[in-house]
């Protein structure tokens, strides 16, 4: 039994150790934002934070979670207010399939909350580990600034 | 959306009344019904099988089209809303049944492919919008007792005089009142759209940024066990025994089963289930692909392609007047086998009973897979059910004859008291699943005295996607594959009633259809353009340079006699300043295609630096009729240019001695953030009845690109991708 602390909240998990946070939080957890999409941390699909960064969950063991804090993309807008990288995300329709975009929006918000004002170069190194086989690179790129410009007019919100 | 896989909010009455529809979206009354009229003024309006009205002005639109990332969940409310007049807010959504009076009108089965969503409902969900704002309009005008001319409807009230009524307090008294159903209704023209033509955001985007979104590897059903499957390392091989004791002592695995081509492991979690698949010991039958290399088939198909072929067209006298000239052009191009990876694994989740069956799957094609469901389980076709989940990506995966990743699902769950989901891992989607066939073109080609194309003669040498399928009758013209041919030919061919839009005055063009064998062939967004374009457009560039003319002035010369391409190609000479200089070290390339009626071209714009080189842009034009979401059309041409260039730089699948040998991202590299280029898209303005783009825009970027690079360095490249050239994608 494990105790982790997901999105604010202490759960306890009858889970092996070597179960990647990933199956984790979506078979044992029902926390389906995050998604599965290579199991080797190649493509972006599955990234939470834990404490603030930006990890890959299907590469993290649940027994090297620890008491680390991990949010997932359920906690964005739990109270029901999209966070200025959502919001960005919804105003520019970035989204196709959007499979991937929890996991674009969570690595994002992580860039947003170290660095309030990337450049170009800084958001390609960013997000260049998540894929999108849609193609919407373009609106993403927009919608990192736009969000940037959010998070600045708002204060310290998100 | 709330939950696209939830029918079960269309009540069963409304379900048999709507099943009695004669053919697809002729519409049809609700009759007023034998209970109480209080009973009855509680009941949804069905105006006809795919709007409903409820008592609150919701309108329910039932969607016979699936949503991939295609944008058809936004479109086929704008369509409806365009002429129903309905605040957007008072739509819902709900996934059609697989049903007939269901199927797509076009392809006469229940299946979203070959982008022409758009035109195949554009007038039936418009005329179904009309007729439904008709009753309502009739049935005020009957209970006002008024001339139905002094009546008007507007942002979901209807009005007459100083009396007003909401949607859903009209649909009693369409009820009670009997109003029949307009079989004929003006509809608007694009003058008086309000809805149409705009951008307008995704219907389920919300649900998109905030990870509600449910796709079909996130359905949950209590008591569902979790399938990992262990498939043959050759393609198509299949298990002769396996051994599961060690399999059998993974914490929360439940038991192991074969099943025709592999052996699954069920579980409580999908990593239980993964470990126990990998404890597992199978000897194999490999099967009959061990001896095949994709290196085979360059080389048969190599020799193949300097014979004569079936031939497919034959304008003028292209044999004799290559024969005449001392040294003809020539070029081979080498297309390699692609995989799909869409971000969502392949994955379906079947719950089996003996009466019927029910299944959660991710596939464009519903009616395909209930059919083959139906056969494997020898239930009645409508004791299927299929759930229509989101979907993340298909790209023509999800359009599985076989139904593939439905079926093993369906195979694993029958005999389990429980519903089963199976996931494949990446390892699976790549080795295991159904690819953009391998290609090789031979070209022969020569100029005329002014330097424009005289002569073309093409043999094109792959397997088919259609041959010995169900579409085998509507997609083979004597033999030949009109999808392998697609974007070749200058006349329209089978049921392709376009051409290239190019006139050369000798034109030729053979085709051999080698073997189906190996892995199998299957539609990758934009089929046959996928290799065809490449193929096509670079040697015409080939051809362009050696008449000593400009590449841009060629395809103008040659699309002369087709307006709509010569409109295409004059925006985009002037919005990609193809005429301004460049610096060193870069280089411009076009190319012109029209695929399922579109035309579309494009210039690529690149920098080289040694060995790597960048797209820095890409510029856009299309013609595809009126615009009917112009925000969703920029978003798939934006993203076919990513899957394009993401293609021709670095995608390949090589098979050898039956094994693939690629397995995830790593060696299957697809696009990244930091090399997507600049993106300008320009659509040109039209009136007429709208066609696809979902596909359309990949056919140009590979071709373009390699234009480019060939313009700025000099270099041909021939055999895909780009990264084995020494190049690399920055």
């Amino acid at each position: 039994m494990y105790r982790v602390m997901i999105n604010g909240t202490r759960h306890e998990v009858d889970a092996e150790a070597d179960t990647p946070l990933l199956w984790v939080l979506r078979d044992f957890l029902s926390l389906t934002g995050t998604k599965f999409g290579c199991g080797m941390g190649l493509c972006g699909a599955c990234t939470v934070s834990l404490n603030g960064r930006p990890v890959r969950a299907c590469s993290l063991p649940l027994g090297d979670v620890g008491d680390a804090q991990v949010q997932t993309i359920e906690s964005l807008a739990a109270s029901g207010e999209l966070n200025p990288v959502q919001q960005a995300w919804l105003e520019l329709d970035v989204a196709q399939c959007g499979y991937c975009q929890s996991g674009q929006i969570m690595a994002a918000t992580l860039l947003l909350e170290q660095n309030p004002a990337p450049d170009d170069a800084a958001i390609d190194a960013a997000m260049a580990g998540n894929l999108c086989r849609c193609g919407t690179y373009q609106r993403i790129r927009e919608a990192v600034k736009l969000a940037a410009s959010h998070r600045t007019a708002g204060g310290d919100h998100g | 959306m709330a939950d696209t896989t939830n029918i079960g909010s269309l009540s069963r009455r409304a379900f048999l009344k709507s099943s009695g529809a004669a053919a697809l979206l002729v519409g049809f009354a609700l009759p007023g019904g034998s209970g109480s009229r209080a009973a009855r003024a509680e009941a949804p309006l069905q105006v006809n099988a795919f709007l409903r009205i409820d008592t609150d002005g919701t309108v329910t639109i039932l969607a016979n089209h699936s949503e991939f990332g295609n944008g058809a969940y936004t479109i086929i409310p704008m369509l409806v809303a365009e002429e129903l007049e309905v605040p957007w807010e008072s739509i819902r959504l709900e996934a059609a049944p697989t049903r007939p009076e269901y199927y797509s009108p076009v392809f006469g089965e229940y299946l979203t492919a070959g982008s022409i969503t758009v035109f195949s409902l554009w007038e039936p969900l418009r005329t179904a919008g009309a007729q439904a704002k008709a009753m309502l309009m009739d049935a005020a005008a009957a209970e006002w007792d008024v001339p139905p001319e002094q009546v008007t409807a507007q942002v979901g009230v209807v009005r007459a005089g100083d009396r007003q009524a909401g949607y859903g307090e009209l649909v009693a008294v369409a009820q009670a009142r009997n109003i029949p159903l307009r079989e004929s209704v003006t509809l608007k023209t694009p003058a008086d759209f309000t809805v149409l033509g705009r951008d307008r955001r995704r219907f389920e985007g919300r649900s998109k940024v905030t990870g509600e979104a449910r796709f079909g590897i996130d359905i949950k059903l209590p008591g569902m066990l979790y399938a990992s499957i262990l498939r043959s390392p050759a393609y198509g091989g299949r298990p002769q025994s396996f051994e599961d004791s060690e399999t059998l002592k993974v914490p929360g695995v439940v038991k192991a089963k074969a099943i025709s081509n592999g052996v699954a492991v069920l579980a409580t979690n999908y990593w239980s289930a993964r470990k126990g698949r990998d404890a597992l010991t199978v000897t194999w039958d490999e099967g009959p692909n061990t001896g095949l290399s994709s290196e085979g088939f360059f080389e048969e198909y190599r020799v193949l392609a300097d014979k004569p072929g079936m031939l497919a067209e034959d304008i003028g006298d292209s044999l004799s007047v290559l024969a005449a000239v001392q040294k003809p052009l020539e070029a081979v191009y080498e297309l390699p086998y692609l995989a799909h990876v869409t971000l969502e694994p392949m994955n379906a989740t079947a719950r089996v009973e003996t009466d019927r069956c029910e299944i959660w799957s991710g596939t464009q094609y519903q009616s395909n897979d209930q059919e083959r469901v139906a056969a494997l389980l020898g239930l009645p076709q409508q004791a299927v059910t299929i759930h229509r989940p989101l979907m993340g990506g298909s790209f023509g995966r999800r359009s599985s004859k076989t139904a593939d990743f439905t079926i093993e699902a369906v195979e694993v769950a029958r005999g389990e008291s429980v519903p089963v989901q199976v996931i494949w891992s990446r390892e699976e989607d790549v080795r295991s699943g159904f690819y953009r066939p391998l290609f090789v073109h031979k070209l022969r080609g020569t100029v005329d005295d002014d330097g424009m194309p005289l002569a073309w003669h093409q043999t094109v040498v792959g397997q088919s996607i259609m041959q010995h399928t169900k579409h085998d009758p509507a997609y083979m013209v004597d033999g030949m594959d009109i999808y392998s041919l697609d974007g070749c030919l200058q006349e329209p061919f089978g049921v392709f009633s376009y051409g290239t839009s190019y006139a050369i005055p000798n034109h030729r063009v053979e085709t051999h259809n080698p073997p189906k064998v190996g892995v199998a062939p299957q539609e990758w967004r934009s089929v046959g353009h996928s290799h065809t374009g490449v193929a096509y457009e670079c040697f015409l560039d080939e051809l362009a340079y050696a008449g000593g003319r400009d590449s841009f002035d060629v395809r103008q010369h040659l699309a002369r006699g087709n307006a709509r391409m010569s409109a295409v190609l004059a925006m985009l000479r002037e919005k990609s300043d193809w005429d301004a200089p460049l610096p060193e070290g870069w280089g411009r390339g076009v190319a012109a295609r029209v695929y399922s009626v579109t035309p579309i071209a494009q210039v690529a714009e690149v920098s080289t630096d040694d060995g790597n080189y960048r797209v820095e842009r890409v510029v856009c034009v299309v013609d595809c009729g009126f615009a009917v979401n112009p925000l969703n059309i920029e978003a798939q041409l934006q993203g076919g240019i990513a899957m394009g260039l993401s293609a021709v730089a670095g995608e390949e699948i090589v098979l050898e001695r039956g094994r693939i040998l690629q397995s995830n991202y790593h060696d299957y590299p697809v696009l990244r953030l930091n090399q997507m280029p600049r993106i300008e898209v320009h659509i040109i303005d039209s009136q007429e009845v709208p066609t696809g783009v979902g596909e359309q825009a990949l056919a140009p970027t590979a071709p373009a690109v390699l234009n480019a690079l060939f313009a700025a360095t000099g270099r041909r490249i021939r055999r895909l991708p780009i990264r084995h050239h020494g190049l690399q994608l920055s």
